[in-house]
């Protein structure tokens, strides 16, 4: 089947059988690899891009039902020229260990301080669920409430 | 043309010109030679640094996150006098055999190296960096060994041709020439000239026999934390793993091993599969079945639909019940060889006043590094390239040559960054190597991509052993430990079952258990469960005595000792002894691994359901002279966590000879919600280096129980701790009793 998809801002076209997970149709056909795949049950979270701005874990998410949603991957977050905030307090804490779960985790983060500028510890515990077997957890948190903080500082500056 | 010069009888220094002007220079040595424990394999170094005045360095390690790349180049420009924002570091490549081979024999043996230095120099700077790949990274060596010993030595060396080399050109004497900032300066003249500027003419120097290392307390760059080289890949998805790798044409493949260990292929009827979209193959290996397919998500869905029958090598009998009852008899036995023994153990438990047994044990675990085992292998004639992350890129070569039927030097590896190898990637356990290698003899001449399932990850794993402990100790009439004797069994534990406290009558026995399960190192080794159980142990004492499990400790370590002061900071950062919530408690460890010491005290909650918490850990930690604080500090979180993990969910279990746990589902791990605050505090003691990437791992069980004793009064025997209530029941080694 044929789909059209909207990824990082770009229409793709793309050939495949619907039941095919989103992961393997960014990694594999439409050349992003920043996209992990660490379990490929919807456990671990390193498949994590955002659909239509929410953090969806993409090994869960077939191609057939993708639609039209705009699919943002970590290389559409942000480049080194530009980077995302959530890659900046990464860079500046420097969170990332082995580094491979760090897409997902950078997405997840990202879309939670998306609709929560200032998460309490409890609000990460639920919403960031992603596995990271270095342990950079420790890191995160502190990283989040880094950006918490400095948005407020925008907002109220 | 270069120079060789014998830097003492330890190795020697190589010195070269860059095409295009520069300075090679490297070092090469054999551990064994200095006494290291370890295999006949040499370790080198080697820094670049080119008219522009920038200043490489070639790491012979893999960096999976631990910051030794941009620690070991720190090291080389602290004796280096280089300028830090003038550093790079480049992974060196584990080549196809070289000419190199042949040196390191040659220097193995003693005998003087061939010149291999006087064709085209980049030649020879490959040359003499393929041997780096011959160097692991594990046993928290990499920036012990090679830093100490290459990196330190190599700067030391430039340093003192690119001075020598400026003072020539000055007609001054070397001594009178000072480097700074990857500047050489002659103080009375004031002139100047940047290392770049007389790297050329540095290179026609001889090498120094014995270049002089700094002291620490003229160091500027080691000690400080300078944002590490490889993390800014790692937020933008760019950083490359070996499962991003892409070949023109190539094959995605997803295998099924036989369940059990050392079962075999008897059949599978591929008919209906091979005719299943995309999919290119089914290919059969002795103990395992694989689909080759266009993609990889074909490949899996393929492989779920063969029906492939395995036998089980005779092991399907064997569960976690029959293994617990094994070790039990194994201990009942006591028939260990010693390990430790120290006065009469036998004669002071008949004599102590008031003796305690307990019996511990722990599950095997597995290592799930979050990027599952992979890669990448093209085979076209009788060549093979391979795209890997491993922790030994040259023993991964030696595997897949093997496996491919290719002699090694017709191998190419190219090792890319790891996503965690926590002990998943050292020889010995390239299993899915030798598959990729076979794949890509089947695949051939087109490239294919192996990779693991989380499933097949979980359930073929080299897992840490599961093991068991039994103790016996004895107090005097005050209450002090006058009798300690531990036996255990698994996989040995030797050193790890090693106690830092004075007690006069030591007596402790290991006995080997194994069986068809695979097992391997697992971060820290035996140090993860011989940490839970003395540590756990001594507690018990301590109780039994009716003292304070700090004091307890503190009293039993050497006053000025190394020991005393970790676990002293240990109880005052955490604030030992201040009052907590009900439901909460603290418990404390001390732990020795790899040259560090390091003393854990976990705060833990215990909820009327049973469920445990760790809200705060503080650690200190002992490794001697840190080189990247920052980085250093990210390990012991690591290890924290990693522990922390295992001690609250891990486990392996085994039914009908095989693993029971498939995926993150029922192989618990541990997640954001499970991180405690982490403190890590570090003494600078000076002492010789010791490791960090391991040494956070083997005290958080023991610090977690002990407080979960403090907490609720119950004393947790057997990991994972999971849950209080669970464990509290009736389980056959949750006796222990104060006799
Ligand atoms: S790979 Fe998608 S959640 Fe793990
Ligand atoms: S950084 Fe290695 S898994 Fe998260």
């Amino acid at each position: 089947m044929a789909y059209d998809l909207a990824v990082n801002g770009q229409t793709h076209h793309v050939d495949a059988d619907p039941a095919t997970p989103l992961l393997w149709i960014l990694r594999e056909q439409l050349g992003l690899p920043g996209t992990k795949f660490g379990c490929g049950a919807g456990l671990c979270g390193a498949c994590t891009v955002h659909l239509d701005g929410v953090a969806t874990r993409s090994c869960q998410v077939p191609l057939g039902t993708v639609g039209t949603q705009q699919i943002t991957t970590i290389e559409g977050l942000g480049t080194p020229a530009a980077r995302h905030p959530v890659q900046k307090a990464w860079i500046d804490i420097q969170v990332p260990q082995c580094g491979y779960c760090q897409s997902g985790m950078i997405m997840a983060v990202a879309a939670l301080l998306a609709h929560t500028a200032a998460p309490t510890d409890d609000q990460i515990n639920t919403e960031i669920t992603n596995i990271c077997r270095c342990g950079t957890y420790p890191r995160v948190r502190r990283a989040i409430h880094a950006l918490a903080q400095a948005g407020e500082a925008t907002s109220h500056g | 043309m270069g120079k060789i010069a014998t830097w003492t009888r330890r190795g020697f220094i190589a010195a070269g010109g860059l095409v295009g002007g520069g300075l090679a220079l490297g070092i090469a040595f054999a551990p064994n030679r200095l006494g290291i424990k370890g295999d006949d394999k040499a370790l080198n170094t080697w820094v670049k640094i080119t008219p522009d005045n920038r200043v490489t360095v070639l790491v012979p390690h893999c960096d999976m996150g631990q910051g030794s790349q941009t620690g070991l180049a720190m090291m080389l420009a602290e004796e280096l006098d280089a300028d830090w924002s003038l550093v790079g570091v480049q992974e060196a490549p584990a080549l196809p055999a070289y000419a190199n081979e042949y040196l390191v024999r040659g220097m193995l043996l003693g005998a003087a190296p061939p010149l291999i230095l006087g064709r085209a120099v980049d030649d020879a700077v490959l040359g003499l960096t393929a041997l780096m790949g011959l160097q692991i990274t594990g046993g928290s060596a990499s920036i012990r060994f090679t830093g100490e010993l290459g990196m330190r030595t190599a700067g030391a060396a430039a340093r003192a041709m690119l001075i020598q080399a400026a003072a020539a050109r000055w007609g001054v004497s070397a001594g009178s020439c000072s480097a700074a900032q990857s500047m050489v300066r002659h103080a009375p003249s004031g002139r100047m000239l940047t290392f770049g500027a007389v790297a050329e003419d540095a290179a026609l120097l001889p090498p120094p026999a014995a270049p002089a290392l700094k002291p620490f307390a003229a160091w500027r760059i080691v000690g400080t934390s300078p944002p590490r080289f490889d993390v800014a890949a790692k937020v933008d998805g760019s950083a490359r793993y070996a499962i991003d790798v892409v070949l023109p044409g190539m094959l995605y493949a997803a295998v099924a091993a036989a369940p059990v260990f050392g079962g075999k292929l008897l059949s599978v009827d591929s008919a209906a599969v091979e005719k299943m979209p995309g999919v290119h193959s089914v290919v059969r290996l002795d103990n395992a079945v694989a689909v080759l397919a266009a993609g990889y998500w074909q490949a899996q869905t393929a492989l779920r639909a063969l029906e492939p029958k395995f036998d089980d090598g005779g092991h399907g009998h064997v569960s976690s019940t029959e293994i617990d009852t094994a070790q039990s008899a194994l201990l009942a036995k006591g028939a260990g060889s010693t390990d430790v023994k120290r006065g009469d153990a036998a004669a002071a438990l008949a004599a102590a006043a008031h003796v305690v047994t307990a019996d511990y044990a722990v599950p095997y675990l597995a290592h799930a590094t979050l990027e599952p085992p992979n890669a990448v292998v093209h085979i076209v004639g009788d060549k093979c390239e391979i795209w890997t992350g491993v922790q030994d890129p040259l023993n991964a070569r030696a595997t897949a040559a093997r496996a491919a039927g290719l002699p090694r030097e017709n191998v190419t590896l190219h090792n890319c960054m790891v996503g965690g190898g926590f002990g998943r990637k050292i020889p010995d356990v390239m299993d899915f190597i030798e598959q990729a290698a076979k794949l890509g003899r089947a695949a051939a001449p087109r490239p294919v991509k192996l990779i693991w399932s989380r499933e097949e990850d979980i359930t073929h794993d080299y897992y840490r052993t599961a093991a068991r402990a039994r103790f016996q100790g004895g107090l005097n009439a005050h209450g002090q430990p006058v009798v300690w004797r531990a036996d255990y069994t698994g996989e040995a534990g030797e050193q790890a079952a090693h106690l830092p406290y004075q007690i006069d009558n030591q007596l402790i026995t290991g006995q080997k258990y194994a069986n068809h399960v695979r097992t391997g190192a697992w971060r820290s080794v035996d140090h993860s469960q011989h940490g839970f159980f003395s540590e756990s142990f001594v507690d018990e004492l301590a109780a039994a005595a009716g003292k304070d499990a700090f004091q307890f400790r503190r009293d039993l370590l050497q006053a000025g000792s190394r020991q005393r002061a970790v676990l002293e900071m240990a109880a005052e950062k955490s604030g030992w002894g201040a009052s907590l919530q009900a439901g909460c408690g603290r418990g404390i460890a001390l732990t020795e691994s790899f040259g560090s010491i390091v003393a854990e005290v976990a705060e833990v909650a215990v909820a009327p359901s049973g469920a445990v918490q760790v809200r705060r850990v503080t650690a200190v930690v002992d490794c001697g002279d840190l080189v990247h604080p920052d980085a250093a500090t990210a390990q012991i979180e690591g290890g924290i966590m990693f522990g922390l993990a295992a001690a609250l969910y891990g486990e392996i279990t085994i039914e009908n000879g095989a693993v029971t746990q498939r995926n993150f589902d029922t192989y618990r791990v541990a997640r954001m919600v499970d991180a405690p605050a982490i403190a890590v505090y570090f003494i600078a003691s000076h002492a010789p280096r010791g490791g960090i990437g391991e040494v956070g791992v083997p005290g958080i069980a023991p610090a977690i129980a002990n407080a979960i004793h403090a907490a609720c009064g119950v004393r947790m025997r057997k990991l994972p701790l999971r849950s209080v209530a669970m464990a509290a029941g009736p389980a056959p080694d949750q006796h222990a009793s104060a006799l």
